[in-house]
């Protein structure tokens, strides 16, 4: 339809059919007080603060809910709108408390804003106002009931975008009550926004509670680092100390939102374990050193190294939380030195495909485009905690009708509509996909059983328009993960669907651009020399180790702490101080968190956005590209002599667009599965272990949605094994035997056991191999 | 004749006796001197002195953090850091006056919504090293601790104008 011309305030402006007053006069930069409504959430319209006059309307309309028409003329200033809007402004300031001083959101409130403009000096008021119970709403957000202006944001937030709806109200009238009616913990992994949702005071960061006022803050922009998406953040510090950390508004990535990890990781920043100066070991005495000579050991043991045991023997892993910088420089480091071993999959299992793979795992599609999707297949992922904004999107895509559909290992929750929501063993899930695709005709040239469900799937792919099929970390971890993404891919082709990789940290992408992969070079090259991948490296003994922002919790690969122990010189660049890490590692160079150091993540569309550092390094606390460049210097590398870290990203950049990667190779052969003997331990990092930042953020380790450390398996099995709930039960692998609690779940497969990684008491044990069950004496 | 006057003027001494009268005037007059320290001049209730922090009578500190003052000072002379108490209340744990920024204007306890930074009537006040000038909660809260009668006192006189 086309556009049509209101008049606003005497200004002619063009408006959408169907679209709200507010909605115009925003786009044209016509202000209107407002606390209900709010441009993603639906309307709700109780405030009553955004009436304003239309002429031949016998009183004042809201802004918020009445839709524009041709002609109409409008005035937000005239003399019956304002005082409408003031009449409004004393209803609700009348239960309103004057804690303004004491209250975190003063300086940044909206209702102190408008206030300023439309209150009265003085209340008529003269009965007492109302005061309500504050609720405990967990270690994330505190309350402060009484200055709840019941606008419902928070209320619209939990049930229209988050999915969940946990706040509510409850009574009527004066008594109405915003509160999630029997106290608990908030279960939503994208709670905080709440936060930034509520106009006034009454739900405010409980972390951040008290710390400073909102003129004190400075604000810098920055990019989280703990999931593939990049959401933008604006970093706020008072005095160098960084304060807390909000959204920045990205339409393309992260709308106006963020994830409760990427919100209060901060918090783990200024942890006690917090590496303040080099370290390195002196006959098995930690002893903290200055930088030139923690470096010249770190040199000196990686000659060695070489000289003695050759290029060969020398290793280095890196974690996704890295910079594209850091990266670069570690394997070009390891390159020159002559060792092809590098890599940054820590946490995969199978690497048949790794020569198939693009040049880098990402979504190949935008992150908008999952909206739009109307057949979505998530497979291994438990969605909503691996990538908490990308389930908003596929929600959002499901609420305007697209039918999801999840294969999974161990039973996750979701917060919309799942159609078939399949549990099922590793062995199983390849079945059941091999059985969607003998569905859809796909010739596999091995035989596949059709089940009820698959063919119920496959017919429901059919169907659609825009497939997605999405792969998380649980398909990435899988034993056999390349023959998954094989199936993914014939179904995908078959349904002209995508394939989307929803890898691990924040860089994956950027890592496997920077050559962070024993088999390909920087840009994507092909190696001169094949390297050994992460789980060869973990499972034949090398003698020297770089470690790059990694804790041994953090590899998910079997043996890996005898390996280090074995191994002759570790060299850890980390931010923290870890016990397993100091019990393995030689020279521990402390290196600057992201909000330290500047650098370039790029997300899982490829997307690379640079960010510079927020505050000044703590203590004696270097970025990491500028410590490799001087080990590269000391190790008198050429091409080391670089100024500033983009000079790098500029080099990688170049590299990236002269080059044109070769057509990968074809995915390996399909195979047939075989069935799973005995029981098998499925691990999965849950949403707040997954990255060393993230295990200190105590907040965020409080807030219970971790779950316990435990052995969960199905009751039955329980009752097979006659084990009892809370017993503490010995887990035996090969390798390794651990005690454990025991948990059921009725929703776990028979033979699976999930035991949560990202724990030291849990380690050792190896992802996805057989597990043996037994009381403990 | 001019010179004669002049003769007798310096010979009979007459300047100095006119200085004598003079002196001896004051010898007889009320005296206004003030014997400092034993003895001040009086001052106003709006005098901007030293820096108090003052309690409730029933020992509550008066400062809730709202960091106003710290907002308004001109001279950036005051640093504040809060948390909340165990009782979840919302309570300084730093609450530093720089004296050689401050230049006594008097803002701070204009914005206090509680009236707790005060600025008193003492005048009279040295530091010997560097570093005394930081007054501190504990020495702020104890100045308002001694100083309670007097501070009080001169809020109740001004009362009215304020």
């Amino acid at each position: 339809m086309d556009k049509f011309n209101i008049e606003i305030d005497g200004k002619t402006i063009e408006a959408d059919p169907g679209s709200m007053l507010i909605e115009a006069a925003d786009n044209n930069g016509i202000h209107i007080p407002r606390f209900c409504y709010h441009k993603k959430l639906s309307v709700a319209a109780n405030c009553r603060m955004c009436l304003v006059e239309v002429e031949k309307a016998p009183k004042p309309l809201p802004a918020c809910a009445t839709p524009v028409t041709a002609g109409m003329i409008v005035r937000t200033r005239s003399k019956k709108a304002l005082e409408a809007q003031r009449a409004v402004m004393e209803f609700l300031l009348i239960n309103h408390p004057l804690d303004c001083p004491i209250c975190d959101q003063g300086g940044e409130c909206e209702l102190q804003d408008v206030a300023m403009g439309y209150g009265k000096d003085l209340s008529r008021y003269t009965e007492g106002k109302r005061t309500v119970k504050d609720k405990n709403i967990g270690p994330l957000i505190s309350t402060e009931m009484t200055r709840c202006i019941q606008c419902t944001r928070c209320v619209r937030f939990g049930e229209e975008v988050a999915g969940f709806r946990e706040m509510g109200g409850m009574n009527r009238g004066e008594h109405l009550e915003i509160g999630t009616y029997l106290d608990h913990n908030l279960q939503s992994e994208v709670s905080g926004n709440i936060i930034d949702l509520c106009p006034v005071g009454a739900l405010t960061s409980k972390p951040f509670r008290f710390k400073a006022r909102a003129w004190e803050l400075q604000q810098r922009p920055s990019i989280a680092p703990h999931d593939a998406l990049g959401s933008n953040i604006n970093v706020h510090l008072r005095r160098g100390e960084v304060m807390r950390v909000v959204p920045r508004d990205n339409e393309s990535i992260n709308e106006t939102w963020l994830s409760d990890r990427d919100r209060f990781a901060y918090t783990g920043l200024n942890s006690d374990d917090r590496l303040m100066q080099p370290m390195i070991k002196r006959k098995g005495v930690w002893e903290t050193v200055d930088w030139s000579l923690a470096l010249e050991q770190a040199a000196i043991g990686l000659k060695e190294i070489i000289n003695l045991e050759g290029a060969d023997e020398l290793a280095a892993l890196a974690s996704t939380q890295s910079t594209l910088e850091e990266l670069y420089l570690l394997q070009k480091i390891m390159r020159c030195l002559g060792s092809p071993h590098v890599d940054h999959r820590v946490r995969q299992i199978d690497f048949s495909c790794q020569d198939a793979m693009p040049l880098f795992p990402g979504l190949y599609q935008s992150i908008e485009q999952i909206e739009h999707a109307d057949q979505i297949l998530i497979l291994g992922s438990n969605i909503h905690h691996d990538m908490p904004l990308l389930a908003l999107r596929i929600r959002k895509a499901q609420v305007h009708g697209a039918k999801v559909h999840a294969i999974n290992p161990l039973p996750f929750t979701y917060h919309f509509d799942v159609q078939h929501d399949c549990v099922c063993d590793p062995q199983d899930m390849i079945i059941l996909l091999m059985g969607i695709a003998a569905a859809l005709n796909i010739s596999l040239g091995v035989e596949a059983s059709i089940s009820d469900t698959a063919k119920a799937i496959a017919t429901d792919l059919q169907s659609g328009k825009r497939v997605t099929i999405l792969l998380g970390v649980l398909v990435e971890h899988h034993p056999q993960s390349s023959l998954i993404r094989h199936l993914a891919k014939l179904i995908a082709d078959q349904c002209l669907g995508q394939v989307g990789l929803l890898t691990e940290g924040p860089n994956a992408a950027g890592a496997w651009l920077a050559g962070m992969v024993p088999h390909r070079q920087a840009a994507g090259k092909k190696a001169n020399k094949m390297g050994q991948d992460a789980a060869q490296l973990c499972e034949t003994p090398k003698k020297g180790y770089v470690l790059f922002n990694l804790e041994p919790l953090d590899i998910g690969q079997t043996n890996v702490m005898q390996t280090l122990k074995a191994a002759k010189f570790v060299i850890a660049l980390t931010s923290f101080k870890q016990a397993d890490l100091l019990d393995v590692a030689d020279v521990i160079l402390p290196i600057a968190p992201f909000t330290e150091t500047v650098g370039t993540f790029v997300n899982l569309t490829g997307l690379w956005q640079s960010f510079t550092a927020v505050s000044k390094p703590f203590g004696e606390v270097r970025p990491g590209w500028k410590v490799l460049r001087v080990l590269g210097n000391l190790l008198e590398l050429p091409g080391f002599d670089y100024e500033d870290a983009f000079a790098i990203r500029d080099e990688l950049k170049a590299q990236v667009d002269a080059f044109t990667p070769d057509a990968p190779a074809p995915l390996p052969a399909i195979t047939k599965p075989s069935a799973q003997e005995g029981l098998v331990r499925v691990g999965h990092w849950p949403i707040y272990r997954g990255d060393p930042l993230v295990r200190r953020a105590q907040p965020l380790q409080d807030s219970g949605l971790n779950g316990s450390v435990a052995a969960f398996v199905h009751p039955a099995l329980a009752v097979r094994l006659k084990l009892t709930v809370g017993q503490h039960v010995i887990v035996q692998q090969s390798h390794a035997h651990i005690q454990l609690p025991l948990q059921v779940d009725e929703r776990l497969p028979m033979n699976v056991v999930y035991i949560p990684a990202g724990y030291s008491e849990t380690a050792i044990l190896a992802d996805y191999a057989a597990v043996i069950l037994g009381a403990a004496t | 004749m001019k010179a004669v006057k002049k003769f007798f003027k310096t010979f009979f001494l007459w300047e100095l006796l006119l200085g004598l009268k003079l002196t001896g005037r004051y010898f007889f007059v009320r005296k206004i001197t003030l014997q400092y320290p034993e003895e001040k001049t009086p001052t106003s209730p709006r005098f901007r002195g030293l820096h108090a922090l003052r309690r409730y009578p029933n020992g509550e500190e008066r400062c809730i953090a709202c960091k106003l003052c710290e907002a308004v000072c001109p001279a950036l002379a005051i640093t504040i850091e809060a948390e909340p108490r165990e009782d979840g209340s919302r309570r300084t744990t730093l609450y530093e006056i720089d004296l050689f920024k401050c230049i006594y204007c008097g803002f701070c306890e204009e914005s206090c919504p509680v009236d707790s930074i005060v600025e008193t009537g003492l005048a009279d006040y040295h530091f010997e090293k560097r570093g005394e000038n930081i007054m501190t909660k504990q020495k702020l809260l104890a100045i308002g601790d001694r100083y309670e009668p007097e501070i009080a006192a001169a809020r109740r006189e001004d009362k009215e104008y304020r």
